[in-house]
């Protein structure tokens, strides 16, 4: 369908019309009995692989299918932190290959995700700490990466709220700045991405649960039972985030994976008070402002695997008394909201970006605790292993059989910190 | 936060307990006999069931033993907790309790 384009012009015209001839932003199609490919979870990964599908390599005869409504899920509950400054060169290169796509994504979608470079500054506790961020700034600066160390007055400077002192329990003893780093709006990246993969004929099916994957006579995917009925497919991409252990089970598949509780919160509204993201790995602080107002404060895990999509008060609590530490001037903020998504974590904390022991099965999982930041550029290389049933380069150290042959990728221990 | 009854305890609150993964995984006698796969699935591949998984728990701060639980990770409702060596409880998950959270 000949989709409107957004821009100035557009919206000064409507403005003035009453804004009463927009368009729907993406059909509420029937699902059809089959598909060339169908991916599994409309969050922001699912649908990008769509659009990049439809859009790179001409499948668009495909559908997204979403057990709620787009951007419901960890897509919308996430703090919307973009950054690329991962130690081990894997990682690097893929959560780089990202941040690339960020950057021209408004252009690409005719949407506005609202990327915002404002830079994404990780504060620095201890002599471990120091001693971590420098290597890291080494090894994105070998890669190609901006990162650079910042001493405890340049962090300041940068960030003017910023407690230095040495009277508070961990003193801020440094800090390592992505300049390149920020945040963009979470849910436009869901509704641009599925706006401009609708208009490419990609079916958008929400309501539309997933409750078995068949399979044919030789094993290979031939489709799946769904909350609306039998739907075909060769080919079956699964971005499930949180529940990707239960839609793989469906296909006897096990996978590396825990599910847990992460916690989110946001703040009554202020005025602009916060010029950059500010994150605390060691005591467990993630803070930045949106363009509403509201500070956006990301807590920690719960201890346990779940599927509530809820947490408890005290992880919330934790990292409130760090941002108090940090940022003393905000004791007396209010809190507004709080949630909680659930998010699948592999012990080496990569993701997984992998064909599957089942012919025609592909999983995009493993995201942990920071899969926004990767939503394009994950979504990019997912699509290119659907369509040509092999990895893109930047994916392919990302398989599940890193476990078994030792490969791992391991940002847990880079980081030093659950996270 | 949730309260967990310890079975050497009684009931406190999560703050007193660390969380120790999936139960009932026996490490295998002899590792080095094993292929990789099967090695593999014993390290890293786990269930992360949907519905009424059994579990670990350790009773860190008060006690400091470790015990199994049986949880609706649904709901987060415990049905059961049970010392470590003794049988799964067998507890079907009953329309009940499988909504309720108390």
């Amino acid at each position: 369908m000949s989709r409107q384009k957004f821009s100035g012009l557009s919206l000064i015209r409507r403005g003035l019309s009453g804004h009463l001839d927009w368009q729907k932003q993406w059909r509420k199609p029937t699902p059809k009995p089959s598909y060339d490919a169908i991916i599994i979870g409309g969050g922001g990964h699912g649908l990008g692989a769509a659009y990049y599908l439809a859009k790179e390599h001409g499948l668009t005869n495909i559908a997204v299918l979403e057990k709620g409504w787009i951007g419901g899920g960890n897509t919308g509950r996430n703090t919307t932190i973009i950054r690329s400054n991962y130690l081990f060169n894997e990682s690097a290169a893929l959560y780089d290959h990202s941040v690339k796509i960020w950057e021209n994504l408004s252009q690409e979608l005719n949407y506005n995700v609202m990327f915002s470079p404002r830079g994404v500054m990780m504060l620095a506790h201890t002599v471990h700490d120091i001693q971590v961020f420098k290597r890291h700034v080494h090894a994105n600066r070998c890669n190609g990466v901006d990162n650079e160390w910042l001493e405890p007055e340049q962090a300041k400077e940068f960030c003017p709220l910023l407690n230095i002192g040495s009277d508070i329990r961990y003193p801020v003893l440094g800090a390592a700045l992505q300049r390149r780093g920020g945040t963009a709006r979470h849910d436009a990246v869901a509704w641009g991405f599925a706006r401009a993969a609708d208009s490419l004929g990609v079916d958008i099916i929400e309501n539309c649960e997933v409750t078995a994957i068949k399979r044919d006579a030789s094993g290979a995917v031939e489709g799946v039972e769904t909350s609306r009925g039998t739907i075909g497919a060769k080919k079956i991409g699964v971005s499930a985030a949180g529940n990707t252990s239960v839609v793989l089970s469906m296909a006897g598949v096990r996978l590396p994976l825990e599910s847990y509780p992460l916690q989110a919160l946001v703040s009554e509204p202020v005025k602009g008070v916060f010029p950059c993201v500010v994150m605390s790995n060691t005591i467990h602080a993630y803070i930045s402002q949106s363009d509403k107002g509201e500070l956006v404060i990301g807590a920690g895990t719960d201890a346990y695997t779940s599927y509530t999509q809820r947490g408890a008060l005290h992880i919330n609590t934790h990292t409130l008394d760090a941002i108090c530490e940090l940022f003393p001037q905000f004791r007396r903020m209010r809190m507004m909201r709080n949630w909680g998504g659930i998010v699948d974590v592999t012990p080496d904390r990569s993701p997984i970006i992998a064909k599957t022991p089942v012919k025609g099965l592909y999983v995009n999982c493993g995201w942990g605790t920071g899969g926004f930041k990767a939503t394009p550029g994950s979504a990019h290389v997912f699509a290119w292993t659907i369509a040509r049933d092999e990895p893109h380069p930047i994916n392919a150290p990302f398989t599940i059989e890193r476990f078994r042959d030792g490969y791992l990728i391991d940002e847990a221990a880079a980081a030093a910190v659950a996270h | 936060m949730l309260l967990i009854v310890c079975p050497y305890c009684g009931k406190r609150p999560e703050l007193e307990f660390t969380y120790g993964g999936e139960a009932h995984l026996t490490r295998p006698e002899r590792p080095a006999e094993l292929d990789d796969q099967t090695w593999t699935d014993f390290l890293y591949m786990r269930t992360n069931l949907k519905g009424l998984y059994a579990e670990r728990w350790r009773h860190a701060r008060g006690c400091g033993r470790f015990f199994n639980a049986l949880r609706d990770t649904t709901t987060d409702h415990f049905l059961a907790t049970y010392k470590t060596g003794t049988p799964r409880p067998d507890l079907p998950v009953t329309a009940s309790t499988a909504g309720s959270r108390k």
